[in-house]
């Protein structure tokens, strides 16, 4: 009995250690951001690999995810007689909540991981610690300009998502199930509010990138140094990330949406 | 062997990581211009060692002087400083993946320097030329062998001409010719750039064949120290199992376990 | 992969990114419908204006002119108040035009029908619209029904 205590004690003492580290590294990553706006280079060169090597999974995500809304949308509207709202209901749920909360769980999963496994391998390689003693600080070198790029791919990712499910909730709806054209785009236009909804959607996939990117770049730096602490670190970056953004995005929505 | 020349002072120092000392009151001196060796047993915390004096690591208790500095007391920034008089070669190069040799060598340059890239640009090539590698120099460090790697890490160790280079390991798993190799650098630069040389290492033909100077550590002590010929005679038991390589001594071969009997009898009721 | 290429498409993500947010705040939401532009304010008082809220549409002949802009509540009347903001083109309305709640649709939102009176000034600035019909409360009307219907029976049986 006494053990199982000792046990949990140890978890929750390992869990705050955890919590302040992630926190401390979180500072000094955003301590190393201003020098960045002059090596703008390092950024780019992470958004390249952050932002566009996930544009196909988005893209081609963002469209099934759309052409289903408008199915099921349209399968549900149908008995209220009310089909002709279809392109609200699609656009609603992608700019509110489908565009930033899966875009969110892809990038966690494609980049997030990536970052983590690439930072671990450094640490496992000494990479890390070589740069420390040629006086490099390798948290403004290597992490700093990928949480940037990070921050910056997000919400782009998150409006190629939505507006590429908005056409395709087109597609399916206007093409395949005959909702008139006109209807589609005028009702949504009429129920999606630029400030609600679009800014509100926009502020969500800036938070989640903050936290997404954050969660991976620390899990990768403070991963054990063997393969198989990289490993359990890529798990652990795509789980936690899922945890946090699903949590923060109920939060989030309270707020947002909460009183009509 | 205290002396003023040191660049490097050492005193009483205490290292604990969990719940073991890995350094129980050791006394060292890197002197100035000499090759300086650090050899014992595996796991008695060699490397440790050199990262405690490019201050990685902070001591329990205990002084590290480099230059006079204080090591264990800097800061952040003049940690920063005094690193970038220090070149240190990785067991394994640790060169950064994502960028070929040439932009490797010139990290450092680059990441401390205004120099134009014209400049950079011969720097390099010496560098490169000094290791024998000035034609690998658009390779990718996937594309390197072993040793190759450790070539342009020393290249890249140079690169700020510092006043002192630190090797963790280096002739662990060469081949032959290869270790002819290291060997030669290691000497020739110290030389030749008026270096002062820490070699961390457990390969007693090699170092002894460059060494000046050897500190012999075993259970985070200094067990013996001199130059290699002082430690060929010593008297001392530590030396003598180490230079000469006896399995057992004061190193036991037995890892610790109860009495083999009483093993063998317990018939599987561990 | 060179370095000119990758900032090449580097430039070709964010442009296709900002590219969809605009899609997104031009085509998808009402801002192009959205005009928090020039106008000018008049009231008008209901008794219940139940489901009518901020930026409701105020049409004239089924044609958009204007916001509501504000409700409020009136302790003195206990009337609900409602300012509407009119697009400044629309300035002949008839002074004695009169303001309605209707819903669009079965279940749609609700709106704000002006219909014009035959008054020769105009509503300016500031103006209240004095005729107002309440929302039709779903409710009430059933109760008028029914009571009607009741009416009907007493009537007929004498």
């Amino acid at each position: 009995m006494l053990s199982w205590l000792q046990l949990l004690g140890q978890k929750a003492i390992d869990f705050f250690q955890r919590l302040g580290r992630g926190h401390l590294l979180f500072i000094a990553i955003l301590s190393g951001i201003p020098e960045l706006l002059l090596r703008f280079r390092l950024v780019v060169q992470q958004v390249y690999s952050v932002g566009v090597l996930s544009l196909v999974i988005i893209l081609v995500s963002g469209l099934f995810v759309g052409m289903v809304l408008g199915l099921q949308g349209y399968n549900t509207l149908v008995d209220f007689g009310a089909e002709e709202s279809l392109g609200t209901v699609v656009a609603l749920s992608l700019v509110r909540e489908l565009g930033p909360v899966v875009t969110a769980l892809l990038f966690a999963g494609r980049a997030g991981s990536a970052l983590t496994a690439e930072i671990g391998l450094m640490k496992a390689t000494e990479q890390l610690s070589a740069m420390e003693m040629m006086a490099v600080d390798p948290i403004r070198r290597v992490l700093s300009p990928r949480f940037l790029a990070g921050f910056i791919s997000m919400p782009l990712l998150a409006a190629i998502f939505s507006a590429v499910g908005v056409l395709g909730g087109f597609l399916v709806g206007v093409s395949l199930l005959g909702v008139d054209e006109g209807a589609y785009w005028s009702q949504m236009q009429d129920k999606v509010d630029l400030h609600d909804d679009i800014y509100n959607g926009v502020i969500k996939s800036l938070v989640f990138g903050v936290v997404v990117t954050w969660i991976s770049v620390f899990e990768g730096y403070d991963c054990i140094p063997t393969s198989e602490g990289v490993s359990r670190a890529t798990t652990r970056t795509v789980v936690h990330s899922a945890l946090v953004v699903l949590g923060l995005d109920f939060i989030l929505t309270a707020l947002m949406f909460g009183e009509v | 062997m205290p002396d003023s020349q040191s660049l490097v002072k050492i005193r009483d120092l205490h290292f604990v990581r969990g719940s073991r000392k890995i350094f129980d009151g050791i006394d060292l001196d890197i002197q100035r211009g000499k090759i300086t060796a650090i050899m014992g047993p595996s796991g008695t915390g060699k490397t440790t060692l050199l990262r405690l004096i490019g201050g990685q690591l902070k001591p329990a208790r205990g002084s590290i002087e480099v230059e006079g500095q204080h090591v264990e007391n800097m800061g952040r920034s003049e940690l920063f400083q005094i690193r970038k008089r220090m070149g240190m070669l990785f067991q394994n190069g640790a060169l950064l993946t994502d960028i070929n040799v040439f932009d490797n060598v010139a990290f450092p340059i680059r990441e401390h320097t205004d120099l134009p890239e014209q400049l950079i640009r011969t720097l390099v090539l010496m560098k490169l030329e000094a290791v024998g590698l000035r034609g690998a120099r658009n390779l990718m460090p996937s594309e390197l062998s072993g040793g190759m790697a450790r070539r342009v890490a020393l290249a890249r160790a140079i690169a700020l001409d510092p006043m002192m280079l630190m090797y963790d390991e280096p002739f662990t798993g060469q081949d032959p010719i290869s270790l002819g190799v290291v060997v030669r650098l290691i000497s020739s630069l110290n030389d030749a750039l008026g270096l002062s040389s820490i070699v961390v290492s457990h390969d007693i033909h090699e170092t002894a064949a460059i060494a000046d100077y050897i500190y012999l550590l075993s259970g985070g002590k200094v067990v013996a120290h001199g130059s290699a010929d002082e430690l060929a005679q010593s008297n001392s038991e530590w030396a003598k199992q180490f230079m000469n390589g006896e399995p057992d001594g004061p190193v036991p071969f037995h890892y610790p376990a109860d009495d083999l009997h009483v093993d063998l009898l317990q018939k599987g009721l561990d | 992969m060179t370095t000119r290429l990758t900032e090449i498409w580097v430039g070709v993500f964010v442009a296709a990114g900002m590219a969809a947010l605009f899609m997104l705040a031009m085509k998808v939401s009402n801002l192009s419908t959205y005009n928090e532009g020039e106008g000018y304010i008049v009231t008008a008082r209901f008794e219940d204006i139940s489901g009518l809220k901020e930026r409701s549409p105020v049409t004239m002949a089924g044609v958009r002119i204007g916001r509501v802009k504000a409700i409020s509540f009136d302790n003195d009347s206990l009337q609900a108040v409602v300012t509407m903001r009119i697009e400044t083109r629309h300035n002949a309305l008839p002074k004695d035009t009169s303001a309605s709640i209707y819903t669009a649709g079965l279940l749609g939102e609700k709106y704000v029908g002006l219909e014009p009176g035959g008054d020769d000034k105009s509503l300016k600035q500031g103006d209240v619209v004095k005729l107002t019909q309440d929302s039709l409360v779903l409710e009430k009307l059933i109760g008028q029904f029914v009571t009607k219907m009741l009416d009907n029976d007493s009537d007929g049986k004498k």
